[in-house]
């Protein structure tokens, strides 16, 4: 076989415990319970092993990766390895100790994830009573710290509006970038679409103000934005391509290639309990499932777009058609298409109660 | 301060770096990371946030053996380039 380019990129889920349970978490519904992680031994193998494998940046997430003891050891490890070490957490159990801590062992850059830029409407979706106001004192430790701040927005039907005002909170906290990420509709997002999916008048509005400030702050904040599929014309170019750039651990050491893959039937995620990540990623069958362009079907086969966007989304095409090799419906060539307008007039409907995400949610009595 | 004064400097959280398994130099950035051109790399690296433009300018001067006039204009559209991207305060 071929070796593959190496992975650019390692996202670290530690854990899936996180005191907020967000409706649209990344996470799978099958959440892992603690006793299943990987231990800190585990882990330094694997960051070890990425550096030598060519990774450049490496993502410590989960649920909240706070929440591991062993973060500072972890991070420490990547630093000494040469990686370019985010992390991406809800900062609500970030105080001066925890950063100092991370910033000691040589972490670069902090994502901190918002709900809302108000705190009624962060803590509702958080369902985490006083978050938002941890968020704020947290942001403002970062900065203070000297390290590099991305604030994080997930955008939906609720807070949309304020899109404008999530712009400010980032040119207010002096952060070199923020996300005005639309939610992506798998696992808990998908449980949740008709509760959290814009209208595309409200989407309309958000992209305008979205980049007339990124015409307004050049040179001062990168600003990152994500639209939902569903109002798309072409797909994205989901995790660059299949196994191209990217590769996520579970809690438990599956190796996936990308946060949602678990969704897809009929794979056995290679575990870096038994295998190396070169192993993984040069010679598993999962890896090589969706690789390149040998698997596509028409219309994507024969397009231009082919090594642009890679097909598109797996899990949206598995999860919206039931079959993860059919072109990505986001895309207006494919004959599921219909899908997607079909979807978006749930959010021209009143919203119904959010499910949370919480280990144990009654997610089957959700979905029937 | 004049335009030949002006010192710029990685901004925070941005990292050249030497990437050893593809033998190649990156710019390491949040969510970010780029392989710079030749010409980037060439002030990438004079980029020490004490060096000036002036400064630049004499060291590529002098390495490349070509004349300052020339390359100037050059280095500061470069310099702008990357500090619209994020890459640099500037």
């Amino acid at each position: 076989m071929v070796n593959a380019e190496p992975p650019l990129s390692l996202l670290l889920e530690l854990t899936h415990k996180c005191p907020l349970q967000c409706p649209y978490c990344s996470n799978p519904l099958a959440l892992e319970r603690g006793g299943g992680e990987l231990d800190t031994a585990a882990w330094l193998e694997v960051i070890d092993q990425a550096a030598a494998l060519g990774v450049l940046q490496i993502h410590f997430s989960g649920g909240e990766p706070m929440a591991r003891p062993d973060l500072p050891q972890l991070v420490k490890r990547a630093a000494e390895r040469g990686l370019y070490s985010n992390l991406i957490t809800s900062a609500v159990l970030l105080n001066a100790a925890t950063l100092a801590a991370l910033a000691g062992a040589g972490l670069d850059h902090v994502q901190i994830s918002f709900q809302d830029s108000e705190a009624a409407g962060a803590d509702r979706i958080g369902n985490y009573a006083g978050g938002h106001a941890k968020k704020l004192a947290a942001a403002n430790l970062v900065r203070a710290a000297g390290l590099a701040l991305t604030l994080n927005f997930v955008v939906h039907r609720h807070n949309i509006a304020r899109v404008p005002d999530m712009i400010a909170m980032g040119e207010a906290f002096g952060a070199g970038r923020i996300e005005i990420a639309n939610v992506q509709y798998y696992g808990w997002g998908l449980l949740n679409r008709a509760a959290l999916l814009p209208t595309r008048a409200a989407l309309d509005a958000c992209t305008a103000a979205v980049y007339a400030a990124r015409e307004r702050l050049r040179g001062q904040m990168v600003i990152d934005y994500v639209v939902p599929d569903y109002y798309a014309a072409e797909p994205k170019a989901c995790m660059g391509g299949w196994a191209r750039r990217f590769l996520n651990i579970s809690p438990s050491g599956r190796a996936l290639p990308c946060h949602a893959a678990e969704t897809l039937p009929g794979f056995d995620w290679p575990s870096v309990r038994e295998h190396t990540l070169a192993d993984i990623w040069n010679g598993s069958a999962a890896f090589a499932r969706f690789r390149g362009t040998a698997w596509m079907p028409e219309p994507c086969k024969s397009c231009d777009r082919r090594e642009i966007d890679w097909g598109g989304c797996r899990c949206q095409a598995f999860a919206l058609t039931g079959d993860a090799s059919r072109t990505d419906p986001a895309c207006e060539l494919s004959p599921d298409h219909a899908i997607m307008a079909e979807a978006a007039r749930e959010a021209e409907r009143a919203a119904p109660e959010f499910v949370y995400r919480r280990i144990g949610a009654n997610v089957g009595a959700a979905q029937s | 301060m004049s335009e030949t004064a002006r010192i710029p400097a990685f901004r925070r959280g941005v990292k050249l770096r030497f990437d050893t398994v593809r033998d190649t130099w990156s710019v390491l950035a949040p969510e970010r990371m780029f392989v710079p051109d030749e010409h980037a790399l060439a002030v990438l690296k004079l980029v020490d946030g004490v060096r000036d433009l002036d400064g630049i300018v004499d060291e590529l001067a002098a390495i490349y053996d070509a004349p300052r006039e020339v390359i100037a204009p050059d280095v500061a559209a470069l310099l702008q380039d990357l500090a619209d991207k994020g890459v640099l305060a500037w």
